[in-house]
């Protein structure tokens, strides 16, 4: 029975019960002349909720591990004699899930390998029995259950509603278990990948150059640097153009200018990183090398840390400027008047009075630019180049983390590799970088805002 | 001699904090302007780019389908089915050289390669499933718009030049002079290329062929696995948070996390698709029930988010007015608050989506930059078939080395930004027709 047929069964048997329910509860209800604790469709509720949901949780789990339990067995059929020099076990076990879901064997494939898929096959096939049989039971049994327990006495709105808080209460714990489930990802291959390379290396080595096949450097340091360099150009930008918009918007702009000019910024933050990425490919990065880099004699790379610096730093435009607005907002009126009282102009009081008061929330705003734009990928993917190097030249093509972990995961790549599994690596870094700057962020603009009231 | 307006005098000091004055407002008024031109740039260089990738150069041949090449077998499906398309690459060969002799276009110069070289390598593929769609046809005099070749494509709309073909090895000056002829015989011309929103993507050598079909439905195999999953759980998420959650500890670390989560970089989301859905689960790559997932759990802060917005815009008023009456907590919530927080739950469900349409990162690493031919099936099995998404096609188009291919990643972004127009504006429009102010 495939999943698909199982589900809508079990949702067949929910809303058999649910309507089974109903009469029951009105039958017993008239029979004993008692009447019902609830409305009568709780009663149908309480048998649906109890057919389906324990039914269907199941399904999912099942589905999830089925897998890993079935090749952690076909994976132990493989003898470590049949592994190929150089690579892991997981090419073979792919081989053998291919021949399992149909794919002819070629002549080349081992014979450990056909009994894998085999294995995996039969396991398959007896599994989904199994979940079938088992899915069905769960389902039949809390619906009868249910069904049995339908009494007009019964509190049968209190059952349903305690199962329904249950279950919007396992919904929110479905944030920590993504955050879990990144972290613990993360670390895992992580602590995998200093296995097999050396954590000094990754974190003292200043080249980086994987080769497939062993004997790669893989330093951590001229990414972070490309990283850093290109955000901190993208920031020179932003930052400067984005808080000078937001105070022009909300301290100078008439309403209608506001009306106009703001949702046009606003636009530029709806837009895909793809798209700027394009624009850094075919319009920014070649206008920046015929008309600065090669009269300048600085380089001919079209993509380079300018380009890519420039357009992340239209990117972060609307985002500095929206979150500096709200702040520039949050600054009473009555601070601006006093200045006002006092002779100075417009400008001195926002440099002298609403900056200063705002600057916290500003720096949190700056931070949480920073972290966008360290972790932002397909701008510098297009834009910023692959060449690994440390240099200050902003016309020299550089690379970044993200630039790094696509690169070295995309593609046929041996997944038990250094080369492979230092993408991890970089991962788990940039989560720690970008996570720092958001607590940064949250820290500051909590602990110096000004409480006005 | 014109009167002074006033008979104060500003003294420098004055006209100093003055100047100063008027140069910080127009430093405001200049980032405005450069944010603004910035947007005005990167549409315009979008649209300059793309705009070409709705038309496309065809020729125009009046042929018959000699059953003598293509039907050597007889008509009957399984006999064609046998015929190649290098039977139909003769034919449209020979046919072509015929209308050109008929027309008295001069081919001097060309060989019959070279003259065969303006038609795409495409057509006969195209021509031979019309064919088989319709045996009828055979022996028949048609009009068939064959596809051109992508370099003459590339001349008709001006990115090809017969400079550049003297270095081209794929098309000759000559091959431009006969395309030159042709198309002011009427042979050769741009037409509206609806294929480039159906065709699925074509090899690197065919760019004149490459379409957005496969990408568009894994796209949209994905906006309805998040939608299905998010929604519901990104909305129970929030009615549980907004309105029945104590404050403790675990309830502020659910919070920290939602707000922690929507700041992740979105290639750790690709990251930990790969290592749990992928390595872990065993689900295939390339597929839209991945990225549906990955795009999911990016997408539920957000919903998350606006959700608890809408709950919170509903004024408390509303909930006790309904327990008053007696009904319970969750009935008062999911009667009364959750319908009046309706519009405001959907425009932010709609954001989510554009948001996820648009994000291409976390796609590169669970596999969706495959070169995908084949349609996705219906779902729900159609979701774990291989299948392109639009922004990772836009990707995928510009690492290959053809600058048609450039063209073509140009009017993708054109395509997936129409879409996101589309959601927005429903979006606002939503908001615009249901939002109410208590």
């Amino acid at each position: 029975m495939s999943p698909g047929l199982l589900i809508l069964i079990i949702l067949c048997t929910g809303i058999a019960g649910l309507v089974l329910g109903r009469r029951r509860a009105l039958l017993r209800s008239e029979s004993s002349g008692q009447r019902l604790h609830s409305l009568p469709m709780a009663y149908g509720q309480s048998v649906f909720l109890f057919a389906t949901v324990p039914a269907l949780l199941l399904v999912a789990v099942w589905l999830l591990l089925q897998p890993v339990f079935l090749e952690g067995r076909a994976a132990g059929m493989i003898p470590t004699s049949d592994i190929p020099a150089g690579s892991g076990i997981a090419l073979l076990l792919d081989e053998a899930r291919r021949i399992a879901n149909g794919l002819p064997a070629t002549a080349a494939t081992l014979p450990s390998v056909i009994a894998a898929a085999q294995a995996l096959n039969e396991g398959y096939e007896s599994a989904r029995l199994s979940l079938s049989i088992a899915a069905l039971a769960l389902a039949l049994g809390g619906a009868i259950w249910a069904f049995l327990r339908i009494k007009p006495e019964a509190r049968a709105r209190n059952l349903v509603e305690q199962f329904i808080l249950a279950m919007l209460m396992g919904a929110s714990l479905i944030a920590i278990l993504t955050t879990f489930a990144i972290v613990a990802s993360l670390i895992f291959e992580t602590v995998h990948f200093f296995q097999v390379y050396e954590a000094r290396d990754f974190f003292l080595s200043l080249t980086w150059s994987p080769r497939f096949g062993g004997g790669s450097q893989l330093g951590l340091w001229p990414l972070l640097w490309g990283t850093l360099y290109i955000s901190f150009i993208a920031l020179l930008f932003a930052v400067p153009v984005g808080l000078m918009a937001a105070i022009y918007l909300s301290e100078y702009a008439g309403p209608r200018m506001r009306a106009v000019a703001k949702p046009l910024i606003e636009i530029l933050a709806g837009i895909p990183t793809i798209v700027y990425g394009l624009f850094a490919l075919i319009t920014v990065g070649p206008l920046l090398r015929d008309y600065l880099a090669q009269p300048m004699g600085l380089g001919d790379s079209s993509s380079s840390v300018l380009t890519a610096g420039l357009v992340m730093g239209i990117m972060l435009i609307p985002f500095v400027s929206s979150l500096s607005d709200d702040i520039i907002n949050a600054v009473p009126q009555s601070l601006r008047d006093g200045s006002y009282g006092l002779g100075a102009t417009r400008s001195e009081t926002i440099r002298q009075v609403v900056l200063p008061a705002a600057l916290p929330g500003v720096v949190g705003a700056v931070l949480l630019a920073a972290s966008r734009a360290i972790g932002e990928t397909m701008i510098v993917v297009m834009g910023a180049g692959a060449a690994a190097k440390l240099d200050l030249n902003p016309f020299e093509a550089m690379t970044t983390i993200t630039v790094k972990i696509v690169s070295q995961l995309t593609g046929d790549t041996e997944f038990a590799s250094p080369e492979t599994l230092v993408a991890f690596a970089l991962g788990l870094t940039l989560f720690i970088f970008t996570l720092g700057l958001n607590i940064l962020a949250l820290v500051i603009v909590r602990k110096y805002r000004e409480q006005y009231e | 001699m014109s009167t002074p307006s006033s008979l104060y005098v500003a003294d420098p000091r004055s006209k100093a904090r003055r100047r100063s004055e008027s140069r910080f407002r127009l430093m405001g008024l200049g980032a405005v302007g450069l944010a603004v031109a910035a947007l005005v740039f990167l549409l315009s260089s979008v649209l300059g780019n793309g705009l070409g990738a709705f038309r496309q150069g065809v020729i125009t041949l009046d042929m018959t389908l000699d059953a003598a090449i293509i039907a050597p077998k007889g008509t009957d499906p399984e006999a064609l089915q046998k015929v190649t398309t290098i039977a139909y690459k003769r034919l449209l060969d020979r046919e072509l050289a015929q209308d050109l002799a008929a027309k008295g276009l001069s081919t001097e110069g060309l060989s019959d390669k070279a003259i065969a070289g303006l038609l795409s390598q495409e057509a006969p593929a195209v021509l031979r499933r019309m064919v088989l769609a319709d045996p009828a046809l055979i022996g028949q005099p048609i009009r068939f718009e064959a596809l051109a070749n992508g370099r003459v494509d590339g001349f008709l709309k001006g990115r090809v030049t017969m400079e550049s073909a003297k270095l081209d090895s794929n098309i000759s000056p000559e091959q431009l002079t006969l395309a030159t002829v042709m198309r002011d015989a009427g042979m050769l011309n741009l037409s509206f290329n609806p294929s480039f929103l159906t065709a699925p993507d074509a090899s690197e050598l065919r760019p004149e062929a490459a379409g957005l079909g496969v990408a568009i439905l894994g796209s949209a195999y994905m906006m309805l696995i998040v939608l299905c999953i998010s929604v519901p759980l990104g909305v129970a998420a929030s009615i549980y948070l907004e309105e029945f959650a104590p404050q403790n500890r675990l309830t502020d670390l659910i919070e920290v996390n939602i707000s922690n989560l929507a700041a992740v970089p979105s290639i750790v989301f690709g990251i930990l698709g790969l290592a749990i859905f992928i390595n872990f689960a065993g689900l295939p790559q390339s597929a839209p029930i991945v990225g549906g997932l990955v795009l999911t759990l990016m997408t539920l802060p957000t919903i998350i988010i606006s959700t608890r917005a809408a709950l919170k815009a509903v004024p408390p008023s509303i909930r006790d007015a309904a327990l008053g009456v007696g009904a319970s907590k969750m009935q008062a919530i999911f009667h009364h608050v959750l319908p009046l927080a309706m519009p405001g739950i959907l425009t932010g469900t709609i954001i989510g989506l554009a948001q996820a349409l648009g994000e291409t990162a976390p796609l590169l690493l669970i596999g969706m930059v495959a070169f995908v031919r084949d349609y996705p099936a219906a779902p729900p099995e159609g979701f774990f078939d291989p299948a392109s998404a639009l922004p990772v096609q836009v990707y995928n188009w510009t690492t290959r080395a053809d600058p048609a291919f450039m063209e073509r990643a140009s009017g993708a972004i054109i395509v997936l930004l129409l879409f996101l127009i589309v959601m927005n504006a429903i979006a606002i429009l939503l908001r615009r027709r249901f939002e109410r102010r208590w």
